[in-house]
């Protein structure tokens, strides 16, 4: 093991670094890619063998339920390609782009497992990302140092000492309730090959996408499948956003209208107990509480994951929910311990304003690559002293600007409601673009006039711009038109943005 | 941190929940999310539409309205109906006072919600008529 730690080869060896990065799938890749950009000294730790983090091994049926399509309307290397590619890592050079779209064998817009797995293996590769892997992290705790306090994070190769740590984790821990019987029952985590379940009556616990996801892909194998939760399952086509289950996993739902051996219950589970020939689930229905009991060969527990955040909530920091998600700021810091950042998944933890009930997208790399960009921008800017000169924008080319956003940005297409483009405009320092930022944060923050744009869903079907104009000091929210081919660019809109922007910026609606 | 079960149990105490049997429990724990303010976040923001219900699990919120904090709520209380019901933004900043807990559904959630749970919708009316009757008090 002592040669393992001092191997030469091996990057990053335990000591002091400015930031410490936990994690080598497509949240600390991510992170790792900007940190370096900025020249800022890290280490990135995993304890896995290679990159790719989750997707070394799952979804279980090994094709991810996030597109990229490779002949999109926008040229593969370009940010505007990024609204159609869900998979790829951002970067500043084009030819770090739009990497997942050379991984794909032409039989799906949804990549296979492996072809996600080489995209990522194929960014850290060309974009230079070190990780020390093989390094689990296995305990943190605060110490002063001589710059102020610092955070030592203890791991099977040593102890890494940092002011800032970004933990890119994942939601990776196997979660199951704990009902009597429960033991009875095996983890989606430990789901066996789909063959074994032929002619097995399966039950399934839950009704997230990894519940369907089972229950598609054993509908072949399985003689009954049975899938329970306490409330109703929802589809994606029903909640317009990605709530509820995704329009792969549909198919169980049509053999339940269809009576064609599946079974979808709205019931709370009461225990797992043996019977001769099998195990039977007792349930009690959610609508009239009436007693409901299902036999099976076999229980899987479809119940989700957890953050692996071992000692972190001892050291103050709070968690929510089912998750056990962190609670963040808007820029994915801990809002109980500062210093302690987050990246990839975990984010979904900072919730945004979640307008209409709809979630951010950080819940995948569609929406958490941009979310590791604007971390280390203000980590970078805030505790590095790195500030960039943000470009100004003559008023003449504002309103256009904004709206060209809102048709091409991808940042607002993945993180609606949550990602904003935003300007300020100012007596003293004229119309700046201050880049893209959480919208919580404009919000809630102080500062001269200033227009947010963002894209947003409103839960019925609707898409559609909206611009927050900020002055003196208030926020107001306009929403703008929905266009059925999502195009903000023309006339009607012109027209419209520009008499909003008159109020803080007179005469962008001459423009 | 809270799993389904501590929801349904922090919940079963609660008067708006307190007609509900433990399978319902259960559903209302699994329909609704929960969500962590930190002192000082907003939770609600005044003319911002799209919010949500909150109920309150634990810790206190102010209601805040131009500025002029004019409430404050506690474990078992709600906020966000009146938009949802009405189909406006809210009128009021809602603002973690003390670290805040909550359960929360979505707008749209809520009116199949109460109509599945007529004791909840009963219950809701009593709260608001509370409300109504002491702000009712105050003015007079």
């Amino acid at each position: 093991m002592a040669d393992a730690i001092s191997d030469p080869d091996r990057p990053f060896p335990p000591g002091d670094y400015p930031v410490v990065v936990v994690g080598s799938g497509p949240g600390g890749l991510q992170a790792s890619y900007f940190l370096g950009r900025h020249g800022i000294g890290h280490a990135v730790i995993s304890a896995d063998p290679g990159p790719g983090g989750m997707f070394r091994r799952w979804p279980f049926f090994q094709r991810l339920l996030s597109w990229t399509k490779p002949y999109a309307p926008a040229d593969r290397h370009s940010r505007e390609f990024e609204r159609w590619d869900w998979n790829s890592l951002i970067a500043l050079e084009p030819e770090l782009r739009g990497i997942q779209a050379e991984f794909m064998d032409g039989s799906s817009d949804f990549p296979s497992r492996p072809e996600m797995e080489a995209n990522l293996t194929a960014f850290a590769e060309r974009a230079g990302i070190a990780v020390r892997y093989g390094c689990t992290w296995e305990s943190t705790r605060h110490e002063d140092g001589p710059d102020g306090p610092r955070f030592v994070v203890v791991t099977t190769d040593g102890e890494y000492r940092c002011r800032h740590l970004i933990l890119a984790v994942g939601i990776a821990e196997p979660y199951s309730p704990s009902p009597p019987g429960i033991e009875l029952s095996v983890h989606y985590a430990d789901t066996r090959a789909a063959e074994t379940y032929a002619g097995k009556r399966l039950f399934i616990l839950g009704k997230q996408n990894s519940g369907f996801e089972l229950a598609s892909g054993l509908l072949q194998w399985a003689s009954r499948i049975t899938l329970a939760s306490p409330s109703p399952a929802k589809t994606s086509i029903e909640t317009r956003s990605l709530v509820g289950v995704r329009a792969r996993y549909v198919q169980p739902f049509e053999d339940s209208a269809l009576g064609g051996g599946v079974d979808i219950l709205a019931a709370a589970i009461e225990g797992i107990v043996t019977v001769p020939g099998g195990m039977r689930v007792d349930l009690k229905r959610s609508d009239n509480g009436m007693p409901v009991s299902v036999e099976a060969d076999e229980v899987i527990a479809a119940t989700g994951f957890t953050c692996p955040l071992r000692d972190l909530p001892a050291l103050g920091v709070a968690t929510f929910g089912q998750s056990r998600l962190p609670a963040q700021t808007a820029f994915w810091e801990s809002a109980t311990v500062p210093g302690i950042h987050f990246a990839g998944t975990i984010t979904s933890g900072a919730s945004g304003l979640k307008k209409h009930g709809i979630p951010s997208y950080s819940g995948a790399v569609q929406g958490h690559r941009y979310n590791a960009r604007l971390l280390v921008d203000r980590l970078a800017a805030t505790e590095f002293g790195i500030v960039r000169e943000d470009p100004v924008i003559a008023l003449g080319d504002l309103r256009d600007y904004l709206l060209a956003e809102a048709t091409h940005g991808p940042e607002l297409w993945h993180q609606k409601a949550y990602l904003a483009r935003v300007v300020t405009v100012s007596p003293d320092d004229g119309i700046r673009d201050r880049g893209i930022l959480p919208l919580a944060h404009v919000l809630d923050s102080d500062g001269p006039d200033a227009a947010a744009m963002t894209v947003e869903a409103d839960g019925q079907g609707s898409i559609y711009p909206v611009v927050y104009i900020r002055r003196a000091g208030k926020v107001e929210e306009h929403a703008l038109e929905p266009h059925p081919l999502n195009d903000y660019e023309g006339s009607l809109y012109r027209r419209n943005l520009g008499a909003i922007l008159d109020l803080i910026a007179l005469g962008a609606s001459a423009a | 941190m809270a799993t389904r079960d501590e929801i349904a149990d922090a919940i079963a105490g609660m008067s708006l929940f307190a007609d509900l049997t433990a399978p319902q429990l259960m559903g209302v724990a699994s329909q609704f999310e929960e969500a962590f303010f930190p002192e000082g976040a907003r939770v609600l923001r005044q003319g911002i539409s799209g919010s949500a219900f909150y109920v309150i699990l634990d810790g206190e919120a102010a209601v805040v309205v131009d500025g002029t904090e004019r409430t404050t709520l506690g474990r078992g209380e709600f906020f966000g109906e009146i938009s949802i019901l009405l189909g406006e933004p809210p009128i009021a900043d809602i603002v973690a006072r003390r670290p805040l807990r909550c359960i929360v559904l979505p707008g749209a959630a809520i009116e199949p919600f109460l109509v599945e749970h007529p004791r909840v919708m009963f219950r809701m009316l009593q709260a608001m008529s509370r409300r109504l009757r002491n702000a009712s008090r105050l003015r007079s």
